[in-house]
């Protein structure tokens, strides 16, 4: 008898849908502010994030002035120049980049890719959000705060992260520790809805390797962030605690200016392997997400199903997996035990592997498709082709020996700059371009966005490619001003000058890409439901922009997300809902031609 | 047409950075020590990752340009080629095999230094290098955090008889010979610092609470400059020294220059009444009282730290001070602290320094107090946030003394009249933090900000004076 | 850090092997043949045909991984800084034990509740929350006891590393225990007024999501407290 009941509670019979039970707000502040349509609270993410990437960007322009021409500007002192380093570092990492990609595109795609009404947990969605916009909003107070930002660096380092020397020791390392938490509590009731959503709330018929790569990326990354978040809140819990309780964890027997601290015993070394326990990961629930999306573009603009769909799946599991161990790469010149730099060199370079076959598999793409150089394209193949560079720069660092002359040098910032922030950049902008219509409804401008594209990518290639050098010459990072140092040319400066002047380029163009997708609200013309002929469940919306609850009836899925060019058939993609007896009908038009 | 122009961009890009890579002026610097194995390693790296750039890009560009859209043409139906994907994993796989190996070989040279090394310690503090020789035993002295103080910055233990005969070295530079091995034992007393020298290829975090370290053999001769390259505060980028490798004889006429703990310790403190008798010279142009004259541009001395006046009769003594033409009134000074001849002369005329009474200044210079106050927070770090000085982090004291003084002076470190020196270490980080004071109006601001903190700083000790009077009286 | 490895070896371990067999000999390219055969490529959940779980137990084990992740970090950092020359260990207080007691009563208490469930027991459901609530409550109280006694014996966080990762051990699983408090009134308040079973049929689940999660922080207890003893 119990079992019966046990079984009437949980027990859903196969193949039928449960539909979902939407909430339906009732006044604008539910619909558009406390929303819980995860589409909307996509742009809310997406328009935050971007929000806040502004400021990160000023502050990067304002870190390239202070490089190019050093004693010109009387605003920017070593201080304020170690708090822009710092949060152009923590907001462009989490704040923009991890936050765009799990709460913008992973809000939006998820729930439409699978063909799912909403997230499992629309309530905590929105909360979700919330908990970001107050860390948002709590990370940019600290500008304001006696003593301003912390300027320990994005990696916020104890000791020095909260002794006196370093800026923003008073507050502003509180207030930083403080925002991020309130951000990993929120993405924790972000990352569980993603999850939760890709496991149950597919449609019939998705089954996991029918899946778009996009939804497999996110669906990884949030994996990753859900257990690398926990190392930085367990970090931060405890430097609060050094600060405020003057508790050890960190900090051991030290003198500060001169004086004798309480502190004893406490391991920084400890610190960095959770930092970087939390730190690599991170790098890829950057990375990841920009894989997926890219890989789905690739495959739509070149008329061809992806290329080794299993090999991208498993690669990107394997690059999951493989990016916890290896964290101490970031630490092989830390003052570690250095025999660690055996197994972590190896581990890193092995995750190469994975990486260059998603790389090859990219390429192979393009062979012999049938490309379209759209917009979105453009900006996909521009990934491609920096975050080639990138990761074989990673090669150089992460080979234990090669990171000894470079580590902490513009090697290091031209490395991760190239792979980590140009290449996903570059993916957030063809993403955006490449659903923009769905999205909106409207076409964007594209002349507009072909110029933004060429800034963005030349642009960006010339600012990272040159700094490399600097690097293997020997330039430090994180140096306010170089003044004169036998080993670096003074055609260096020269150099650094016209990085700036690039960077400001690049910076300045982007006035195309904000004019472009704000006037294409209004003006642009309006979109095709499906405008580059693709199969995911997105685009077979009965909306456009796709209403609350997404679809009218739940799509059945009958094929995976690359049916692209499938011989004899007319037309060159078959959506995932088109069932093998609709399919018949197009592949007999061909016949009668 | 667009499709072909984003192909050639491809390859030109492909092109140029080829081209960046051979013909730009910016590479690694001279190679002054035996690490030619990570030399050799990083060009392997960029051997076969320049191959597989140059090959995946290209082949991308021809595919742009070969697959351009076509109406008429159908792309390829091909989910995945096993074979294929095989032949390319292992190729990758051999090529990250190629570059890791040579890398762990030269790792495993690099932990396991070699047993007849040399041994040094660096100690690294905000914004300063130290060192620390074994002396004749070959064994360092006990060293704790919790000892040090302004007269023992290493935390030497007193009576550990291995530390007795260590050589001290208390400033920025230091010598080595050149082709024998040594490693570097590695450790900071306050804040994460990294040991660099960007010929020697190696470099180490510097981490309280453990000491880390590395190794190298010197190749050839010269100054080769230290960079701190763990970010460490406000001024890390001022965080300097030096290695010099020299030929045997040179090393070790350095060596027997320099002291030895013991030797430290059993110097004998100035003689006062001596003291008196050796300032009658400097009287004349900074007074009696060490108050200080405008008109012969003579500084006040009373109240200024003990060892800031050493450093700086020292200074002007070797020419490390007052030897640039620019510095005219530091010209008049070289000769005069030459009238000492001895240490103990020098010691006992700031013993007698030390007994003048600090007295207020006038105040001459005016400027605008709240954006000083901005300013004088980056000073603050070293100098104290009430321009006390610190010894510890070897800033002097700014409040109390002459203004007009303090003008000069920075005016001379921002146009390196003053600091420029190569053995000037202190006066280097100077020229680079008087370098954001870019305009006359910056400097006299933040004098202004200092001027008012000279009432802060002598309150206390004024009131403790008082007190004291009024006690007398009783 | 072995710890956080093994750790996360396991739920990765779990990952990987459950999607290796999703994916493994599935040929996605090949589109389904007809309407019935949609669900051939793998089933909507992914998981078991017949029994697919409730998205609120999905996602509670994902909370469960990541807290797992958070303690596994945790005592990872613990051992590391063990080993260091100044840790001298605190006297755990032999409150803990009792506390240790009212724990395991909570998470009887809960499953009784949930056994209760099932046999559509009403009063008995009430009562096994009722008293699993209580006993959540005395189990912070005698928490908060054993700090004051630590404090009052002079282990003050701050004064040994070992009192420091004591406090802050216990603190952290006292919060997720206030967090999982909150849950349970929920699920509390939607049974409490509730005259007949079949009221409250649809919002049963939450009673066990709340005994899975109890008997999971027993769990994590239990390991700090075995560790915080041997050390």
């Amino acid at each position: 008898m119990a079992d019966v009941i046990h079984d009437a509670v949980d027990y859903v019979p196969p193949l039928v849908i449960e539909d979902e039970e939407l909430y339906h707000a009732k006044t604008w502040l539910g619909k558009y502010v406390f929303s819980q349509d995860a589409k909307v609270i996509a742009i809310q993410y997406s328009v935050t994030a971007i929000g806040v990437g502004i400021v990160a960007l000023c502050l990067s322009v304002l870190m390239r002035l202070q490089i190019g021409w050093p004693e010109s500007f009387a605003f920017i002192d070593p201080s304020n120049y170690l708090q822009f380093v710092t949060m152009h570092g923590m907001i462009m990492v989490v704040y923009l980049l991890t936050a765009l990609f799990l709460g913008g595109f992973g809000n939006y795609m998820i729930p439409l890719m699978i063909g799912a009404r909403d997230m499992a947990f629309p309530y905590a969605n929105m909360l979700s959000f919330w908990f970001y916009f107050a860390s948002v909003v709590i990370l940019l107070a600290s500008f304001f705060v006696p003593g301003g930002a912390t300027g320990a660096g994005w990696t916020l380092y104890p000791p020095q992260a909260i002794m006196p020397g370093t800026p923003g020791t008073d507050l502003g390392i509180l207030l930083m520790l403080a925002s991020l938490a309130v951000f990993i509590i929120g993405f924790t009731m972000g990352g569980l809805n993603y999850l939760t959503t890709t496991l149950q709330l597919r449609t019939r018929g998705m089954s996991l390797m029918r899946m778009p790569l996009t939804v497999w990326a996110i669906f990884t990354a949030t994996v990753l962030a859900l257990l690398a978040f926990p190392a930085l809140l367990v970090s931060a819990i405890m430097m609060t605690l050094d600060t405020v309780l003057g508790t050890s964890f960190f900090m051991p027997a030290i003198i500060s200016a001169g004086a004798q601290t309480d502190y004893s015993g406490g391991s920084p070394v400890l610190f960095q392997h959770l930092f970087w326990f939390f730190g690599h990961p991170e790098v890829y629930i950057v990375a990841l997400p920009a894989f997926g999306l890219v890989s789905d573009i690739i495959s739509v603009h070149a008329r061809k199903a992806i290329f080794g769909y299993r090999m991208m799946v498993w690669a990107i599991v394997a690059i999951g997996a493989l990016s916890f161990v290896v964290w101490a790469h970031h630490m092989y010149v830390s003052g570690m035990n250095p025999y660690f730099g055996f197994f972590f060199a190896t581990t890193t370079l092995i995750i190469a592997v994975p990486t260059a076959i998603k790389v090859y598999n990219w390429v192979l793409t393009l062979w012999r498709g049938n490309i379209k150089t759209t917009v979105p394209m453009l900006f996909a193949i521009g990934f491609v082709f920096t975050f080639i560079n990138g990761g074989l720069t990673g090669l150089f660092l992460g080979n234990v020996t090669i990171d000894l002359p470079l580590s902490d040098t513009y090697f290091v910032v031209a490395h991760f700059h190239m792979v980590m922030a140009v290449s996903p950049v570059l993916v957030v902008f063809g993403s955006i371009y490449h659903w923009y219509p769905k999205i909106t409804g409207r076409m964007y401008n594209d002349s507009m966005a072909r110029i933004h594209f060429w800034c963005t990518f030349v642009g960006s290639y010339a600012i990272y490619y040159p700094m490399h050098y600097l690097g293997i010459e020997g330039m430090p990072r994180r140096y306010f001003a170089y003044g004169e140092t036998e080993f670096i040319s003074s055609s260096s400066g020269d150099l650094n000058a016209a990085i700036s002047i690039a960077a400001i380029f690049v910076a300045i163009s982007q006035i195309f890409f904000f004019w472009n997708i704000i006037a294409s609200l209004f003006k642009g013309e309006k979109a095709d439901p499906n405008p580059w002929g693709a199969t995911t469940l997105e685009w077979q919306t009965p909306q456009t922009p796709p209403g609350h609850g997404n679809f009218d009836d739940l799509p059945l899925v009958y094929r995976w997300a690359y049916d692209y060019s499938v011989p004899g058939y007319e037309q060159d993609f078959i959506p995932q809902n088109v069932s093998p007896a609709e399919a018949e009908k197009m592949a007999k038009r061909v016949e009668n031609d | 047409m667009p499709q072909k122009i984003f192909a050639i961009a491809l390859l030109l890009l492909v092109v140029g950075s080829v081209w960046f890579h051979l013909w730009s002026p910016w590479y690694l610097t001279e190679l002054a020590s035996n690490w030619s194995s990570i030399d050799f390693t990083l060009d392997v790296t960029f051997v076969v990752c320049g191959i597989v750039f140059v090959v995946v890009n290209v082949f991308m560009a021809y595919c742009v340009w070969k697959y351009r859209y076509s109406p008429d043409r159908r792309a390829e139906y091909k989910p995945e080629d096993k074979r294929l994907e095989v032949w390319l994993t292992s190729i990758t796989g051999l090529g990250v095999a190629a570059m890791l190996t040579p890398g762990l070989f030269v790792w495993a040279d690099f932990v396991t230094p070699p047993e007849n090394a040399d041994e040094v310690e660096v100690v690294s503090q905000q914004w300063h290098w130290s060192f620390r020789l074994p002396g004749e035993d070959g064994e360092f002295g006990a060293i704790e955090s919790r000892y040090v103080t302004e007269d023992n910055p290493f935390g030497m233990e007193r009576d550990d008889p291995n530390g007795q005969d260590d050589v001290l070295i208390y400033n920025s530079t230091i010598h080595i010979p050149k082709d024998r091995p040594v490693r570097m034992w590695l450790r900071s007393k306050d804040v994460l610092h990294n040991f660099a020298v960007a010929q020697f290829r190696v470099k180490m975090d510097m981490v309280p609470g453990l000491v880390s370290y590395l190794w190298f053999t010197p190749t050839r001769t010269g100054n080769f400059e230290i960079l701190c390259m763990e970010l460490c505060g406000v001024a890390h980028h001022t965080m300097r020294g030096m290695v010099i490798v020299d030929e045997q004889e040179d090393y070790e006429t350095w060596l027997a220059e320099q002291p030895t703990y013991a030797e430290i310790l059993a110097k004998a403190p100035g003689d006062v009444a001596a003291g008196q008798i050796g300032y009658a010279v400097c009287a004349s142009c900074h007074g009696q009282n060490g108050e200080g004259n405008k008109q012969l541009n003579a500084p006040k001395l009373a109240g200024q730290e003990h060892w800031y006046l050493r450093r700086q009769l020292d200074y002007f003594k070797s020419g490390v001070r007052g030897s640039n033409p620019g510095d005219m009134y530091g010209m008049a000074m070289g000769p005069m602290a030459n009238t000492m001849a001895t240490d103990q002369a020098v010691e006992d005329v700031i013993a007698y320094i030390q007994t003048l009474p600090d007295e207020p200044t006038e105040k001459t210079v005016v400027g605008d107090i709240e954006n000083g106050k901005d300013i004088y927070n980056t000073c603050a770090v070293c100098h104290g946030k009430k321009g006390e000085g610190l010894a510890f982090m070897n800033a002097p004291r700014q409040a109390g003394l002459n203004d007009w003084y303090l003008v000069t002076q920075l005016k001379n470190f921002r146009s390196r009249v003053r600091g420029a020196h190569s053995n000037d270490a202190y006066g280097m980080q100077m020229n680079m933090m008087a370098a954001i004071l870019n305009s006359d109006e910056q400097i006299n601001d933040v004098v202004a900000y200092i001027n008012t903190l000279e009432a802060e700083l002598l309150k206390p000790d004024s009131q403790e004076q008082v007190i004291a009077s009024i006690d007398g009286v009783k | 850090m072995e710890y956080v490895l093994l750790t996360l070896a396991v739920v990765m371990g779990v990952v990987v092997w459950w999607i290796l067999r999703q994916t493994i000999n599935v040929k996605p390219w090949v589109p389904a043949a007809s309407t019935e055969a949609v669900d051939s490529g793998g089933v909507r959940s992914g998981l078991d045909v017949g029994n697919p779980l409730r998205p609120s137990k999905v996602a509670l084990g994902g909370f469960l991984a990541v807290s797992s992740s958070i303690f596994a970090l945790f005592i990872s950092a613990y051992s590391i800084r063990m080993e260091y020359g100044d840790w001298r260990p605190l006297p755990e207080p032999t409150l803990l034990w009792a506390n240790t007691g009212i724990l395991i009563l909570c998470s009887v208490f809960l499953h009784s509740a949930w056994v209760n469930v099932k046999k559509q027991n009403l009063g008995g459901i009430k009562v096994g929350l009722a008293l699993g609530s209580l006993m959540t409550v005395a189990f912070m109280v005698g928490q908060l006891m054993a700090w004051n006694q630590l404090v009052n014996s002079g282990y003050g966080i701050s004064g040994n590393p070992a009192n420091a990762f004591f406090y802050t051990l216990t603190a952290i699983h006292a919060l997720h225990l206030l967090g999982g408090l909150i849950a349970l009134g929920v699920a509390f308040k939607n049974v409490w007024g509730a005259v007949e079973f079949s009221e409250i049929e649809n919002k049963v689940y939450a009673i066990e999501l709340c005994g899975v999660y109890w008997h999971f922080f027993l769990a994590v207890w239990a390991i700090l407290f075995t560790y915080l003893l041997n050390t």
